[in-house]
């Protein structure tokens, strides 16, 4: 029986309910916003935002229980072999939920100056959350995919929040058919597998290709299969030549919105390719590694070379955003889960970091979206330390570590990128991915000269309520002391790296 | 104290600098005082250290150890390791004397977001003192980058017109060699796990392993391994065709900043060269060709340097290039590869901070009150400002390597290693010798001799008590290392004749004899050797 007949005929256990629920209280708490919404006088739905927060407590309490129950080298599967929970799940449901809380509290006073402030939203984010949940913990590729929908689902309307907005219009309208189109071809590819193999389930996928692999590693439908695959991964995590997408609906989208893409949505996209590509496809790794190995260096070369002529602040930290991709996918050719963790230990350390510097370079900028002046092109931000030293010194150090320089929490990413690369010979690629590090530093540096070194032109400081402040703080501390006490961080994604690849997920029944 | 005497020195900056923060940016006077205050009293807090380091000058190896070389990042290897041998312990002293220099001469040229300077310059001070005392690769490696931000940052804030663009160009060449030198390092990390088992960056352990590489990996591995290095640290020195940065940087960063880029950041290149690239990679270093090359370039940069001095019209571009000049001096004495070399190197970057950072402040001095550098603009200074003129006489007579004066010492020693290593080698920089003399000379012809043509000079004024007290300390020390150079000397001579030894003879692993057993084993030897 597969598994979606199974969940009609049998019944689940209190223990399947254990385990996902993170994902049943984030939904419940989203419901229940979209009921509160209903009573909520207009000019109070930012009110809306509380339950949303303590929704993703809730969640993170759950998640903390499942650490406690989680054996020592080993996962935990629910939903018939549909849900694993094992030390990456973990791992990435902590990651979402704090980029998702910190995004809240960003767009509090964000949407209420955009006069946009619904109930919505915040049940948006959670929904989001819960999706990009089955993909971290997702073993079947069923319940990817439904999480990949509701994840882009979400996400497409959360592009499109400004109603009024022809450029927040155009971005969801653009998001949404680029990656329904993306969406279909993921699937195709996914049903393509489901033909090779019989089996939606990653460990019988994978056991499955590992035999055919063997006899014929030139099967032409499964290269069509694998292509198609990795094209809708691939263009989750806007890497080149699927990036298109990234900077129209980056500029376009509310900028809290932008800066969740940028982390939460990007983090998730990664969980599904580690989880895709480590587990169930692993027998065709020497098929796809060529593949990777293209498109690094294609997103390095188009994120890094564009992001240097942007003039829209939001534009060059999407460019820059495609970059990282590229980092990351480096530590995923130099890793496969067997022989070597170290990349993939890195890309895990890698997306926390990200989390939180991006995330504090979007605050910033959030910060800055006044009435009659949007604070996303670089002129807006001239002479910011003038206006508003807190604001300009949190972005340099924001900036500082998207560049990787340190002692901030950026440059340990890359730092495990580098040394990944080291460790398995890929002395070339090495040589490319620091000689791109020295231009990233020069856009990141063309923000922090506007802010620095030249006069300001905007008239007033930015507004920073509470609830903004908190987010500035929280990234803040975590860029700062990430990068002065690592050690701890970085014992965490070695922990969360440690089942991921064939062999963890064959344990799978 | 004793023990914690570097992170005390190390920190006394940034507290300051944390200190600064807290008062309103409105009150500049209070600002100007606390960072004076911080400042003298970074300097201070090293001065214990003088009288501790002498007595413990002949030890062997580094002194003053702190923390351990696994304490800080355990799953990385890196540690809080500090320690100073006689090498750093002079760029440290130079380092915090400077950095008070620095920020007493700022007081009038700064008066623009006065907190803000003074904070990055404080940051700055500690990210320096990090790179000299860290024994840590990784360690290092954070403080070097960490270092460029602040600078970074006078330069484009507080700059001339071309700041922005010296700015970027100064963090990018800067960047551009240190990430080079980072996949280097974690090649020789990797190459130290496969022989002993231990992941560390701990740079005694790595001395005893790196050198094994040329046996395992063969030549051109080591020798790209080295230029990995060598790029880090030669863009920094400036060495010739890296120096490109250098004059647009000098010329744009304001008075103080000059003086520390000068006097302290270019230190760190040839610090960089005699702690990593020798000791790392001795028979890399040795390779005919690859010691041809950096002798070359050496040559090249003392002559080169010494030429585009000679038709400079900026007085500060000037002194930039005679910079390069002088830093060739310093990297021809260490590929000498003898002791006489690297001592004279050491001791010629001290004088170099010495008289250049004097230099600067002179220029300084004059632009401040005229606000133009061009050389062309002055004539007859010496009977508007005597005393000034008096002093700039002797900083220039210290720079061009007067006898009695400490340019001397150190150039006359490189060239005598240079002739110990090859008589060509100094019969090709001796020029450089020359032209200096040539520029510096007619620089203060021009400036100070004659009459005064141009009716601006007329009114200036001559130095104030606080102009004459950044000088006289820095005229004291030129003179105490042209009378009496043996101290000097004497704390380089343990230091060097180690890393000599390193180069000829480095301590290799032995798999069958743990490293620690190696040293122990081989301390009493060394103890004699330096008793002798």
């Amino acid at each position: 029986m597969t598994p979606v007949a199974m969940m009609l005929f049998a019944p689940f256990t209190a223990a399947d309910y254990r385990l996902g629920a993170p994902l049943i209280v984030l939904t419940l708490f989203s419901l229940g916003i979209l009921c509160l919404d209903l009573f909520l006088p207009a000019r109070h739905k930012h009110y809306c935002s509380i339950p949303a927060l303590l929704g993703l407590g809730v969640a993170a309490y759950g998640t903390w229980k499942i650490q406690q129950v989680l054996p020592a080298s080993g996962a935990l599967y629910a939903f018939f072999g549909t849900l694993v929970l094992d030390p990456m799940s973990v791992y990435f449901f902590y990651l979402f939920l704090a980029g998702a809380a910190v995004s809240v509290l960003i767009s509090i006073r964000y949407l209420e100056v955009e006069r946009e402030s619904h109930g919505e939203f915040y049940a948006l984010i959670l929904f989001a959350v819960t999706g990009m949940m089955c993909m971290a913990a997702g073993a079947d590729f069923v319940l990817i995919f439904i999480g990949l929908e509701l994840m882009a689902i979400t996400t497409y309307i959360l592009a499109g929040f400004l109603r009024g907005n022809k450029r927040s219009n155009e971005a969801a309208l653009k998001y949404l058919l680029l990656g329904a189109f993306s969406s279909a071809i993921f699937a195709y590819g996914l049903s393509l597998f489901y033909g090779l193999t019989g089996s939606t389930n990653l460990a019988e996928v994978g056991a499955s290709l590992a035999r055919r692999a063997a006899t014929e590693p030139r099967n032409p439908i499964m290269l069509l299969a694998l292509l198609t695959t990795m094209t809708g991964m691939l263009f989750k995590i806007a890497a080149a030549p699927f990036h298109m997408w990234a900077p129209d609906v980056y500029e376009g989208s509310p900028t809290s919105v932008t800066g969740f893409m940028s982390v939460s949505v990007k983090a998730a996209g990664w969980a599904l390719i580690l989880r895709v590509l480590l587990c169930g496809l692993y027998p065709l790794r020497v098929q796809y590694v060529p593949v990777l190995v293209f498109a690094a260096i294609m997103t390095l070369t188009t994120g890094n070379l564009a992001a240097i002529t942007q003039t829209n602040t939001k534009r060059l930290l999407a460019y820059s955003s495609i970059a990282h991709v590229g980092y990351m996918l480096l530590g995923l050719i130099a890793s496969d889960g067997v022989a070597n963790r170290t990349g993939i230990r890195g890309i895990l350390f890698y997306l926390l970091v990200y989390t939180f510097m991006n995330l504090g370079a979007f605050a910033v900028l959030t910060s800055l979206r006044r009435r009659n002046i949007l604070g996303d092109d670089i002129d807006d931000i001239a002479g910011l330390v003038q206006r508003a030293p807190v604001e300009a010194i949190l972005m340099l150090v924001f900036l500082l570590s998207l560049a990787g320089i340190p002692p901030f929490a950026g440059f340990y990413g890359k730092y495990f990128i580098f040394l990944s690369l080291i460790e398995t010979g890929h002395y070339l690629l090495a040589g490319v991915a620091v000689l791109y590090s020295v231009v990233a530093a020069y856009y990141y540096l063309r923000v922090a000269n506007a802010m620095f070194m030249r006069k300001p032109q905007g008239e007033g400081a930015p507004v920073t309520p509470p609830a903004m402040n908190l987010a500035l703080w929280i990234t803040a501390a975590a860029t700062v002391l990430i990068g002065i006490f690592p050690n701890i961080f970085i014992q965490a994604a070695n922990w969360a790296g440690t089942l991921i690849g064939p062999t963890g997920v064959a344990q799978i029944r | 104290m004793y023990n914690h005497i570097l992170s005390i020195i190390l920190f006394t900056p940034l507290v300051g600098a944390a200190v600064l923060m807290l008062i309103p940016a409105a009150n500049k006077t209070l600002i100007r005082w606390t960072a004076n205050a911080f400042a003298l009293l970074g300097f201070v807090v090293s001065l214990p250290l003088v009288p501790w380091f002498w007595e413990r000058k002949a030890e062997v190896g580094f002194k003053f150890l702190e923390g351990s070389p696994n304490n800080w990042i355990p799953t990385i290897g890196a540690g809080y390791y500090l320690g100073i041998d006689g090498i750093s312990f002079l760029l440290i002293m130079l380092t915090t004397f400077l950095g008070f220099i620095s920020i007493l001469s700022s007081w009038t040229a700064i008066d623009d977001r006065v907190k803000e300077y003074y904070a990055w310059f404080l940051l700055l001070q500690t990210g320096m003192l990090g790179v000299f005392m860290a024994l840590d690769f990784f360690l290092f490696f954070v403080f070097w980058e960490a270092m460029l931000v602040p600078m970074y940052l006078l330069i484009g804030i507080w700059g001339g017109p071309r700041r922005l663009y010296a700015a970027i160009k100064f963090f990018l060449y800067t960047l551009l060699g240190s990430v080079l030198m980072l996949l280097s390092v974690i090649f020789l990390y990797f190459f130290h796990h496969a022989q002993t088992g231990i992941y560390t960056f701990s740079i005694q352990e790595l001395y005893h392993t790196a050198p094994l590489i040329p046996s395992v990996y063969g030549t051109t591995v080591a020798t790209l391994l080295f230029f990995g290095f060598f790029l880090a640290f030669a863009i920094k020195v400036p060495m010739f065709p890296f120096h490109t940065w250098l004059p647009d940087a000098h010329v744009e960063a304001p008075t103080a900043g000059s003086v520390i880029l000068a006097g302290v950041l270019l230190k760190m290149g040839t610090y960089g060269l005699i702690r990593f690239s020798l000791p790392f990679f001795p028979a890399v270093v040795q390779y005919p060709k690859v010691r041809l090359l950096m002798v070359t370039l050496s040559i090249i940069g003392i002559i080169y340097g010494g030429l585009v001095s000679l038709v400079q019209k900026d007085m500060k571009k000037l002194v930039a290039y005679s910079s390069v000049s002088h830093l060739g001096f310093c990297t021809l004495g260490i590929f000498a590869l003898n002791g006489p070399g690297l001592s004279g190197s050491v001791l010629q970057q001290i004088n170099h901070g010495i008289s250049t950072g004097a230099l600067f402040l002179i220029v300084g001095i004059l632009y401040e009150r005229r606000h133009t550098r061009d050389i062309s603009e002055y004539g007859g200074i010496s009977t508007v400002m005597p005393v000034y003129a008096t002093i700039s006489l002797i900083m220039f007579l210290s720079s061009m390597g007067l006898p009695l004066l400490n340019g001397f010492v150190g150039e006359f020693t490189i060239l005598q290693a240079a002739y110990m290593a090859n008589w060509k080698w100094a019969a090709w920089a001796v020029p450089g010798v020359v032209l200096a003399a040539a520029y510096l000379l007619w620089l203060y012809q021009r400036v100070f001799f004659g009459k005064v043509e141009n009716p601006k000079n007329e009114k200036l004024t001559d130095l104030t008590p606080r102009e004459l007290a950044t000088f006289l300390p820095l005229i004291a020390i030129a003179l105490w290392i042209g009378l009496y150079p043996k101290p000097f000397f004497e704390i380089l001579e343990q230091p060097v004749a180690q890393i000599v030894e390193q180069v000829n003879h480095p301590k290799l692993y032995n798999a069958a004899a743990p490293p620690a057993a190696v040293q122990v084993a081989a301390k009493p030897a060394n103890a004699q050797e330096a008793g002798r």
